[in-house]
C-alpha cells in the first residue's frame, strides 16, 4: 500500500516536471529565436532613429517611432483604464457589498468582457470612429486599448481585495466612516500592491496588443507631437516588417521584438518590487 | 434618565423597578423580530441593557447573539434581505427607525469584532483615523490622544518605539487591543463586543477581559459570547438566548444559581 503511494507520487511528480519544462522550453525557444535572427540588426541606430526614406527596402533610419508611439499608446492607455477601473472596484466592494448575486454578476460580465479577442475591440472602436468621422490616432488607440485592459484591471484589483475586505468594511463601517470614504482611503491602500500590479500589466498589454491597434491608431514614420496624430507601435512595426520580403528587413523586426520583449521584462520585474513595496501596510 | 418622557412605549414596570434597586437603562430593546429573508432570527426579543456594567448576551452559536448585536449599530443595513420589527430605544429614539443618523449612532456603539481588523496603516494611524473622524485636527492633540488610548488598553510599553510599523507586525491579540484603542478614540457611548476573545490565545484573552472590567466603569458593554466561563466572570446581567428567544435573563447569581428552563440547565451543565 505504501509503496504504491511512492510510485504515484513519483509519477506525479515527473508528470508535473515534464509540463514545466515543456512551458518553459517553448518559452527559451521563442528567446532564441528572436535573439538568433535579430541581434544582428540591432544597434544603436535602429533604436534611436525614426525610419528614414527607403528603410522598408532594408536601408537607414530606426523604429525609434515605434518604440515612443508605443510607450505613449500603452501609458495613455493605462492611465485611462485606471481611471477607469479604481472607481468601478471600489463600488463593487463598497456599494454592492450587500448585493453578494450582482457582485457576481458583474465579475462574470467582466471575464466575459476579458474574453472579447481585441479585434472585437479594435473594429468596434474603428465602425465608431467612421461614423463619427475621425481619423486614426494615438487618441483613439488609448480609449481602445483602455477599454480592452479595464476589466483585467477591475478583476485584478477585485481579487487583490477578495482577501479580508469584508472584516475590514464591517470595522470601518462601525467607526461612522461611509462607504465611499472606506474605499478611497482604506481599499486604496489594501488594493495598492493590487493596483500597481494590475496597471503594470495593462503596460504590458497595451505595449503587446496589435489587434486592437491595427485600425484605431493608423501608422506613422514620424514620432506623433500631439494625441491627435497617428502613431507607430512596435507591435504593427513587427507585422509590417516581417512582412516584407527582404531579409534585411525582417532582421529589423527580430532586432524590434527583442526591444519588445526587454521592455515587457523589465515592466514585469518592476511590477514584482512595487508590488512588494506598496504591500507594507497591507492587512493580511 | 433621558427616556422618562417616553416611558409610553418601553417597559414601564421593568424601568420603575430598575430604577428602585438604582439600575439605570440606556438601551431598550422592544418586541423585536427580526427575518432574514423567510428565516426568523430574533422572536419578539425583550430586553434593557444596562448603563454602565457588562450585559453578557449568552447562548449557542447561530442563536441570534451576533445579529442582536448587530441591530443596535445597525450593521444589520448591510444585508437587504433583514427585515426588523418593533424597536429599540437608546437616547430617546428608536434607532431602527428611518430617520436616524446611521453614522453618528455607530460612533455611539463602538463594535468589537470577533477577530481584529486594523485599517491598513501603522500603529498611530490606526487610532489618527478614529481621531480625525471626531474632527480633532491639530497634530499635537492626534499624538496626546494616540498615547492616552494607547495606554488606556494597556498596549503603551509594548508598541511605543514602534508606533510607525504597520498595524500588520503586531499580534493578533495586540491587534484586539489596537481595535479596542480605536473604538474608545471615538468616545462611544457603549461597547458591542461581539465574541471579541474567541481568536485570541487565553493570556491575551485574559488581558482584554480585564479592560472589559476596567471600562465597564464608563461604559456599558454588551458582550456576546458562548463561553459559559466567561459570561460568569465578566457578567454583571446575563441573556440567555436560544434560536432567537431571550429565554432567560437576570444578574448573573439569580441565573446561574436558578435556571428555570430545561434548555438553560442543559446549557450549564454541558458547560461546566
Amino acid at each position: 500500500m505504501n509503496s504504491r503511494k511512492y510510485l504515484v507520487e513519483k509519477i506525479v511528480k515527473i508528470i508535473l516536471l515534464i509540463f514545466t519544462i515543456f512551458i518553459v522550453f517553448v518559452l527559451l525557444s521563442i528567446f532564441y529565436g528572436i535573439f538568433k535572427k535579430g541581434l544582428s540588426a540591432l544597434n544603436w541606430e535602429i533604436i534611436s532613429q525614426v525610419p528614414k526614406g527607403g528603410y522598408y527596402f532594408g536601408k537607414e533610419g530606426g523604429i525609434l517611432n515605434a518604440i515612443v508611439g508605443s510607450l505613449y499608446l500603452a501609458i495613455g492607455a493605462s492611465l485611462i483604464a485606471l481611471v477607469i477601473s479604481i472607481p468601478a472596484a471600489f463600488f463593487i466592494h463598497t456599494y454592492l457589498f450587500s448585493y453578494p448575486k450582482w457582485q457576481k454578476r458583474v465579475r462574470l460580465w467582466l471575464d466575459v468582457l476579458w474574453g472579447i479577442p481585441p479585434i472585437v475591440y479594435g473594429a468596434f472602436a474603428f465602425n465608431f470612429m467612421l461614423f463619427m468621422g475621425w481619423p486614426s490616432s494615438l487618441l483613439a488607440a488609448m480609449i481602445t486599448v483602455a477599454l480592452l485592459i479595464s476589466p483585467v484591471m477591475i478583476r485584478s484589483m477585485d481579487e487583490s481585495l477578495q482577501h479580508n475586505s469584508k472584516g475590514l468594511f464591517e470595522s470601518a463601517l462601525s467607526l461612522g466612516f461611509f462607504k465611499g470614504e472606506i474605499g478611497f482611503k482604506f481599499l486604496f491602500k489594501q488594493s495598492l500592491p493590487g493596483i500597481t500590479t494590475a496597471f503594470l500589466l495593462a503596460l504590458g498589454k497595451g505595449l503587446g496588443d496589435t489587434a486592437s491597434v491595427l485600425f484605431t491608431a493608423g501608422f506613422t514614420d514620424y514620432i506623433p507631437e500631439s494625441i491627435t496624430e497617428p502613431a507607430a507601435t512596435l507591435p504593427l512595426a513587427i507585422f509590417f516588417q516581417l512582412s516584407s520580403p527582404i531579409p534585411e528587413v525582417k532582421e529589423r523586426a527580430y532586432a524590434a521584438a527583442i526591444v519588445l520583449t526587454i521592455i515587457i521584462l523589465v515592466i514585469s520585474i518592476l511590477s514584482r518590487v512595487l508590488s512588494k513595496r506598496f504591500s507594507k501596510n497591507r492587512i493580511k | 434618565m433621558s427616556l422618562e418622557n417616553n416611558t409610553s412605549l418601553i417597559d414601564e414596570e421593568i424601568i420603575r423597578k430598575d430604577e428602585s434597586k438604582g439600575l439605570h437603562n440606556l438601551i431598550y430593546v422592544k418586541d423585536l423580530s427580526l427575518w432574514h429573508g423567510k428565516q426568523q432570527t430574533l422572536k419578539n426579543v425583550e430586553l434593557n441593557i444596562r448603563d454602565k456594567g457588562i450585559t453578557v448576551l449568552l447562548g449557542p452559536s447561530g442563536c441570534g447573539k451576533t445579529t442582536l448585536l448587530k441591530t443596535f449599530n445597525r450593521l444589520t443595513d448591510l444585508d437587504p434581505d433583514i427585515k426588523t420589527t418593533g424597536s429599540i430605544f437608546f437616547e430617546d429614539k428608536d434607532i431602527l427607525t428611518k430617520n436616524i443618523d446611521v453614522y453618528a449612532l455607530r460612533q455611539k456603539m463602538g463594535l468589537l469584532s470577533q477577530r481584529p481588523h486594523p485599517l491598513p496603516g501603522t500603529i498611530s494611524d490606526n487610532i489618527r483615523y478614529a481621531l480625525k473622524l471626531k474632527g480633532i485636527k491639530s497634530k499635537v492633540e492626534q499624538d496626546d490622544r494616540i498615547e492616552y488610548y494607547i495606554k488606556k488598553v494597556a498596549l503603551w510599553d509594548e508598541v511605543k518605539d514602534r508606533l510607525k510599523y504597520s498595524a500588520n507586525s503586531l499580534s493578533i491579540g495586540q491587534q484586539q487591543r489596537l481595535c479596542l484603542a480605536r473604538g474608545l478614540a471615538i468616545e462611544p457611548r457603549v461597547i458591542l463586543a461581539d465574541e471579541p476573545t474567541s481568536a485570541l490565545d487565553p493570556i491575551s484573552s485574559r488581558k482584554i477581559e480585564e479592560q472589559f472590567q476596567e471600562l465597564s466603569k464608563e461604559f456599558a458593554i454588551v458582550l456576546v459570547t458562548h463561553i459559559l466561563r466567561q459570561a460568569k466572570r465578566l457578567a454583571d446581567y446575563t441573556a440567555f438566548m436560544y434560536y432567537g428567544e431571550v429565554v432567560e435573563k437576570g444578574k448573573p447569581s439569580d441565573l446561574f444559581e436558578n435556571p428555570k428552563t430545561e434548555i438553560f440547565k442543559d446549557y450549564l451543565q454541558v458547560g461546566h
